[in-house]
């Protein structure tokens, strides 16, 4: 076989193996948008689950995985901007740094499992909680807090050089420098990498397993008093997450509809992945082209 | 009046003015910043410390041996028998199976992307390799269950579940992982490398084979062991999928467990403080020293890049 034969041989392996890469993709979303969309009702998204009869939904489920997330997001944003302002500007070359990036390596490597387990331990017995949403809000913000460091950094690194000296040409001290020019030239960047966080928070169940829990107490819609048992703003309650459902219906479940749950908990979960997606890049672009003035 | 105000302002502003509102606010802002830069690392700490000495008390206070615990294929906690060896098995082995099915794909899409489809290639690619990245893993794992488990065994033979399974699930989840930065690194590569190559004549296919890939091998390596310390730590998809036995995998399709899945399963189901719980943290700090394990190589890859 000479080597022109060879090269369009290897051409159509290349062409072959990113064939295969789409069509998973385009499998596994076609598989689940056809098997889920059509259990998207109205009422599937609002009642609560079954235990043993079929017809349950994931009503508690969803508000949970929102407000889980807008927790972990609550703690995450403001200590990755932190962790990010440090590294991209205070941070001297150096041992230190040396050894906080080591510190933000390990914490981006180790399994959702570990953080759970970790969790369980930090948050669960220790503090004397039991399964709370707290506890399940603090063990992501483990998860998530290597993600967001990075990205702040990446976003205020990005920034021109040129910006920031100007800003302190003109006498202005350095956190003002940071407050006034380089947060806001990152924003876009912040912002899209956030959403695309949050996309990875929400779909998280392995650390939630045993650090928010398995279960949903009955949850009173009337009541909107955080301190209240029932209440489902309450954040010492246990509360099971749409990726931790999928899982236990799954694993254990002993309703006789755990297809048709598990098929639209999923189409769920996927449709919101995909929307974060599609909000993170639309936001991000017309944040930046409103903020440069582009056309 | 208004100058007299304009001269203050501009006083306030000056760095010298240690009393100034603004030499405060700076020290105040930095020490914030520091503060959340500490927390990255005490949460570090704490997690290591933490699972270092719970998962070593079922060693020291229960007396287990550790020789026995990693050697031992029989896991029986109702005879007190820890052998961990079929979890500890099962995890390399389902990492090792998967990285083998998902670096050549991954690093094939990637070559596509950067040699020989720049443009539209890419178009579609990376946004694909995105959406890979974002799924959920209980959404792998539910697919799995639902699609691939079935499918083995109507058409390989067995109960569908195990290792094979697992391979296949865990291979699509890293796939995005290894193609991202396999890309990253064919698109770092120097442009003159690729021209002067082509220059004297190389085909494609030699220029990709003998110049470009292993110009960026310690990259595409660390790309690989990315994947799998991703494959080594994944739970629940694994659990969903792999039989959940306690027996050492004897074929590709028999039930069997891995590390994650065997915590994933029992520790919420023992009582903590006793010795059936306490093993089971003892296989979550294997878990962390393997990601540690991962770090150390990845470390060593990047110190040994070429360009």
């Amino acid at each position: 076989m000479n080597a022109k034969m060879t090269d369009k041989l290897a051409t159509a392996v290349f062409v072959s193996m990113a064939a295969i890469i789409v069509t998973v993709l385009a499998g596994l979303l076609g598989y689940i948008v056809f098997h889920g969309f059509p259990k998207l009702t109205f009422d599937f998204l609002t009642s609560p689950p079954s235990s043993f009869q079929a017809g349950g939904g994931v009503g508690p489920q969803l508000f949970n995985s929102f407000y889980i997330l807008f927790l972990t997001m609550l703690f995450t944003v403001p200590l990755g901007l932190g962790g990010g302002i440090y590294m991209a500007e205070y941070a001297k070359p150096g041992r230190v740094t040396e050894f906080i990036r080591s510190c933000i390596e390990v914490l981006a490597s180790l399994p959702s499992i570990v953080i759970g387990m970790f969790g369980l331990l930090a948050f669960v017995n220790l503090t004397g909680w039991g399964y709370t949403i707290i506890g399940g809000a603090f063990a992501l913000t483990v998860f998530n807090l290597p993600v967001m460091v990075r990205v702040c950094e990446d976003a205020i690194r990005s920034v021109p050089k040129e910006q920031k000296e100007a800003s302190l040409a003109l006498g202005i001290t350095h956190i003002e420098t940071i407050r006034t020019v380089l947060l806001p030239a990152s924003f876009p960047a912040i912002l899209t990498g956030a959403i695309l966080a949050s996309g990875r928070v929400f779909g998280e169940a392995a650390a939630l397993l045993y650090t928010a829990g398995l279960t949903t107490p009955r949850l009173d819609w009337g009541t909107w008093n955080p301190f209240s048992e029932s209440s489902p703003l309450n954040i010492f309650r246990p509360a099971e997450t749409l990726a931790v459902h999928i899982w236990k219906v799954n694993t254990q479940g002993l309703i006789p509809d755990i297809r048709e749950v598990a098929d639209g908990a999923s189409a769920v979960l996927v449709l919101s992945v995909l929307l974060f997606n599609l909000i993170a890049r639309i936001a991000g672009s017309y944040i930046y082209k409103k903020m440069t003035a582009q056309k | 009046m208004e100058w007299i105000e304009r001269e203050q302002a501009a006083k306030d502003r000056l760095v010298i003015n240690k009393k100034s509102s603004s030499v405060k606010k700076e020290r105040r802002g930095k020490a914030v910043i520091l503060g959340t830069a500490l927390l990255i690392i005490l949460a570090t700490i704490a997690i290591t410390l933490f699972l270092v000495s719970k998962g070593l008390q079922s060693f020291v206070v229960n007396g287990v041996s550790p020789i026995e615990f990693i050697s031992s294929t029989e896991w029986s906690p109702s005879n007190e028998k820890f052998g961990a060896l079929p979890f500890i098995f099962g995890s390399f082995a389902v990492t090792v199976l998967s990285a083998l099915i998902a670096a050549p794909l991954g690093i094939g899409a990637a070559i596509f992307m950067t040699e020989i489809a720049p443009s539209w290639g890419q178009r579609i690619l990376q946004p694909v390799v995105e959406l890979l990245v974002g799924i959920p893993s209980v959404v792998y794992g539910f697919i799995g269950l639902t699609v691939v488990v079935p499918f083995i065994r109507e058409n390989v033979g067995g109960q569908g579940f195990g290792l094979l399974a697992g391979t296949v699930v865990l291979s699509i989840m890293i796939l995005p992982t290894i193609t991202s930065i396999s890309t990253d690194a064919m698109r770092s590569l120097p442009g003159g490398l690729r021209e002067s190559s082509y220059a004297v004549g190389a085909t494609r296919w030699q220029t990709i084979y003998r110049v470009l890939v292993p110009a960026a091998s310690p990259v595409l390596l660390t790309a690989v062991v990315l994947g799998m310390a991703r494959a080594f730590g994944e739970a629940l998809a694994v659990q969903m999928v792999i039989g959940n036995s306690r027996d050492i995998a004897s074929s590709l399709v028999e039930s069997t467990g891995t590390l994650t899945t065997i915590i994933t399963l029992n520790i919420g189901h023992t009582t903590f403080g006793s010795l059936d719980n306490n093993v089971l943290w003892s296989l979550g700090l294997i878990l962390l020293i393997m990601s540690y394990v991962f770090i150390i190589i990845i470390r060593y890859l990047s110190s040994r890049r070429k360009i």
